[in-house]
């Protein structure tokens, strides 16, 4: 198992390199100039050239490269082209809001979506079924904006129970915390409930079929036993995985629902980066990105082997 | 054990339901500090109004740092940080003497050698600085308050560009600050302004924080424009970035804003009934667009061609589509903006009397066959977005084969500044627009250069007639001899057409009716402004 841990944390390496590799020739191959943008609409193509000659950007392509790599490998991540500072310190400022929002999504998604899956799969073929399934259907079809605004009209504008934008940090007081997180986080998570609802009710129907299952129910076992104990549990392998790939979504960035609410997080780095061609924040991002997406299918295939004993590495 | 197990239930039950009340009641809690809360039109991104052009760096400017001189609502000079000037007989002597009380933020007292070295910065990146560098023949610190600068020749607009009202505004910076290479951005922060910028606090892309600067020692006239006293009435203005407009627009009913810089024109309808809510032009020089074609590739390398875009376009076509209500826009010929100082409506007929006829006639005396025009569209900016498609739909009125090609403005930029023809990836006609405070001159207005290749700005606009007018307005200082001078050039611009106006559109406000003392002005200040 270790061994096994280990040799998929050596094997990230060459994925982030080969990441790193395909983002910064996209990247600079990509039309667009953030040296324009600095200098400004009325700027002298001189003063572009000059300011492109002090970020480096005329130097040939693997020099770049190997400069940003270098950095790279001393922990470096390069310095916002706009803004001046560390890249490292614009992702640590925003990783707070997106991975609290990522969380607190995944939480509510999962404490709604589990319960009604089973719940959709014990009761297949009822009313209960079919309204769960409908309510999935609007969870996928309704776009985020739509069920954040109109979440902002009900309780910000009419109630005035929760404000309208921002986020406070955890740091400041769980209520003012969840002031700010809650809406968006309901608004995020009807994507995921619909997603695990499905995914849950799909899996515990399959299992709710198996011999075992008809052999609780004959020793006489109550429902809640047989479904939390026997059947949602076999039926979990499927659940994770799709838990874990939300909530690696979620941290690659909810730009719209950031947007919406106005919440600072990774999201809205990575658009407000890529549309001033801010390289070194962009590179940065997509780095540390693909490092949660490794990160988590590590942990997704880790759990397997809790779920199921028959998994070995 | 069950009264245990009662009680755990009870308590449970008691937090399940005073949670979400808690939620509900927990608001912020009052404080007896003044906070001005702003939603600005953009994200501050840097901190060096030198360095860059963009607006929100230049509101940032006018917040932590001072100009010398500062145009009042006449667009007069006076003096901002300047006791006096005083101009020899010949005008080629210009002395300044710093006023007291000045100091930077970090203590030290304002002296000229900051001033000298500052005016250097700026002039390396502005065009209304590289041009009085052009006549200049000294500049240097003769005191610890006083400077001069001396001419080469008479030059008209020493003061008017030492007091340049918007990008890139002449801010003064300590020496050691003002002698950063001009092409890198200062290190530090140091101004002299009424307010002092809270580093610790900034989050790029969310949140500024600027405090009270306690030391300032503001004008005692009243403020106009960027010019007289900035009197500070908050402890704090924050500025929240929130980069969606129906958010934006939700948070200043909430009261969770008090002041929104750039209204989104289509929600102004939707806050109009709120008795909470003033919604007012701040800036009453507006913005004109432009339709910039490009002069070295046909068909607008030919005028004919460039003058049909003028019978073709009609003014209200595109400030429907991208402003909407009419009381925020006029029609209007004028190259200086209307309502200022150069204000004229001579040459402008073929512009405001749309004629298809005359467009499509023009189009084939200047050789036009249907070859195809490259229309940029840059999709991410809604106002240039629907010019662009406004224009694409003209041209196909008047029988030209256009190619609208989107993208990013980012994209844009770098497209732009290719001069290959169309079939090797240049380009025709893109559009863009440009605020009153910088198109209300033939100076600081990039647009009407004729500077060619070489000089002009994108879209090379090539016509020595216009230079030599240029010339002959930055050396006059006589404002009715300037204005006989727009004149001629106005007639000039008409038949080269450098850009086709499409209109002077007003940006509103909103703030809500707590706040006193806003400013009107070409740039949004936060001095004088009292939070209720």
């Amino acid at each position: 198992m270790y061994a096994y841990i280990v040799r998929r944390i050596l094997a990230t390496i060459p994925v982030m390199g080969v990441v790193a590799v395909f983002v910064f020739l996209l990247l600079h191959l990509t039309p667009g100039d953030p040296a324009a943008v600095i200098a400004g609409d009325y700027a002298r193509p001189e003063d572009i050239e000059r300011i492109r000659a002090q970020l480096g950007l005329n130097d040939p392509l693997y020099i770049q490269f190997g400069k940003w790599l270098w950095r790279l490998f001393h922990g470096d991540l390069g310095i916002s082209i706009f803004s001046n500072l560390p890249v490292t310190h614009l992702i640590q400022q925003r990783l707070e809001p997106t991975i609290m929002m990522a969380l607190t999504t995944i939480v509510i998604s999962i404490a709604v979506a589990v319960p009604l899956g089973v719940l959709a799969a014990w009761k297949q073929g009822t009313w209960v079924d079919r309204s769960v399934m409908v309510f999935a259907v609007l969870g996928f079809s309704v776009p985020i904006f739509v069920v954040a605004y109109a979440m902002i009209w009900g309780f910000s504008i009419q109630l005035k129970w929760l404000p309208v934008q921002g986020y406070t940090s955890i740091s400041e007081g769980l209520i003012p915390f969840l002031r700010n997180i809650i809406m968006p986080a309901v608004a995020l998570g009807m994507v995921y409930v619909a997603l695990i609802a499905r995914i849950t009710r799909a899996s515990v129907m399959e299992v709710l079929n198996e011999d075992y299952i008809r052999t609780a129910r004959a020793k006489g076992l109550a429902s809640t036993t047989i479904l939390i104990r026997h059947a949602l549990k076999n039926a979990a392998v499927p659940i994770v995985t799709i838990i874990g790939i939300g909530i690696a979504l979620l941290i690659g960035g909810v730009a719209v629902t950031e947007s919406v609410f106005n919440i600072p997080g990774l999201g809205r780095l990575t658009v407000d980066a890529i549309l001033r061609r801010d390289y070194p924040i962009i590179q940065g991002l997509i780095l540390v990105f693909s490092g949660v997406y490794v990160l988590v299918n590590l942990l997704i295939d880790i759990s397997y082997t809790f779920l199921d004993p028959r998994i070995r590495y | 054990m069950k009264s245990r197990r009662m009680s755990l239930k009870t308590t449970l039950s008691a937090l399940a339901l005073a949670a979400p009340l808690a939620l509900v009641t927990a608001g912020n809690d009052a404080s007896a500090e003044k906070v001005l809360r702003v939603a600005p039109h953009a994200d501050l991104k840097n901190l060096d109004p030198i360095w860059t052009t963009a607006y929100i760096t230049r509101n940032h400017g006018y917040l932590v740092y001072d100009t010398l001189i500062a145009l009042d609502e006449k667009l007069t000079p006076q003096p901002q940080m300047l006791e006096k000037w005083e101009v020899s007989d010949d005008g080629l002597r210009y002395t300044f003497t710093l006023r007291d009380g000045l100091r930077w933020h970090d203590g030290s007292p304002v002296v000229a050698e900051d001033a000298v070295a500052s005016l250097n910065r700026w002039a390396k990146r502005d065009s209304m600085g590289q041009k009085l560098m052009d006549f200049t023949d000294s500049l240097e610190a003769t005191g610890e308050k006083v400077f001069v600068l001396t001419l080469k020749e008479p030059y008209g607009l020493v003061l008017s560009s030492i007091g340049k009202i918007s990008s890139n505004t002449p801010f003064m910076m300590k020496k050691e600050m003002a002698e950063t290479d001009a092409f890198e951005q200062v290190p530090e922060v140091i101004g002299s302004g009424p307010f002092i910028f809270d580093k610790d606090a900034w989050v790029p892309g969310s949140k500024v924080v600027y405090r009270k600067n306690e030391a300032y020692v503001p004008r005692s006239e009243p403020a106009s424009y960027a010019a007289g006293g900035k009197v500070v009435k908050v402890d704090t203005v924050e500025w929240l970035y929130i980069p969606d407009p129906a958010t934006t627009m939700n948070a200043l009913i909430a009261g969770e804003i008090d002041y929104w810089e750039t209204v989104a024109p289509d929600l102004v309808p939707a806050m109009e009934g709120d008795p909470n809510i003033v919604i007012d032009v701040i800036d009453p020089l507006g913005t004109q667009g432009w339709l910039r074609p490009n002069h070295l590739n046909p068909p607008f390398d030919n005028p004919k061609a460039r003058q049909a875009l003028l019978h073709m376009v009609r003014q209200a076509d595109y400030l429907r589509a991208i402003v909407g209500d009419e009381k925020l826009w006029r029609e209007c010929g004028a190259y200086f903006m209307c309502d200022t100082p150069l204000d004229t409506a001579i040459g402008a007929d073929p512009l405001l009397k749309q004629d298809f006829e005359m467009a499509k006639k023009l189009f084939a005396e200047a050789g036009y066959n249907g070859e195809k025009v490259v229309l940029m569209q840059p999709t991410d900016i809604p106002v240039l977005s629907g010019a662009s498609l406004v224009t694409a739909q003209l041209l196909r009125q008047v029988g030209v084969n256009v190619e609208v090609q989107a993208m990013d403005w980012s994209t844009l930029t770098s497209r732009r500044a290719e001069k290959k023809p169309v079939s090797e990836g240049g380009w025709n006609i893109f559009h863009t627009y440009s605020t009153g405070a910088d198109a209300s001159s033939p100076i600081s207005n990039a647009g009407v250069s004729g500077g060619c290749e070489e000089q002009a700005w994108f879209g090379w606009p090539c016509d020595q007639m216009i230079e030599d007018l240029r010339d002959q307005y930055s050396r006059e200082a006589d404002p009715e001899k300037q204005k006989e001078i727009v004149e001629k050039l106005q007639t000039r611009l008409f038949e080269v057409v450098p850009y086709v106006n499409y209109g002077q559109w007003f940006q509103p406000a909103a703030y809500r009716k707590n706040l006193s003392g806003v400013l009107v002005s070409p740039v949004p200040f936060f001095w004088n402004i009292e939070v209720n």
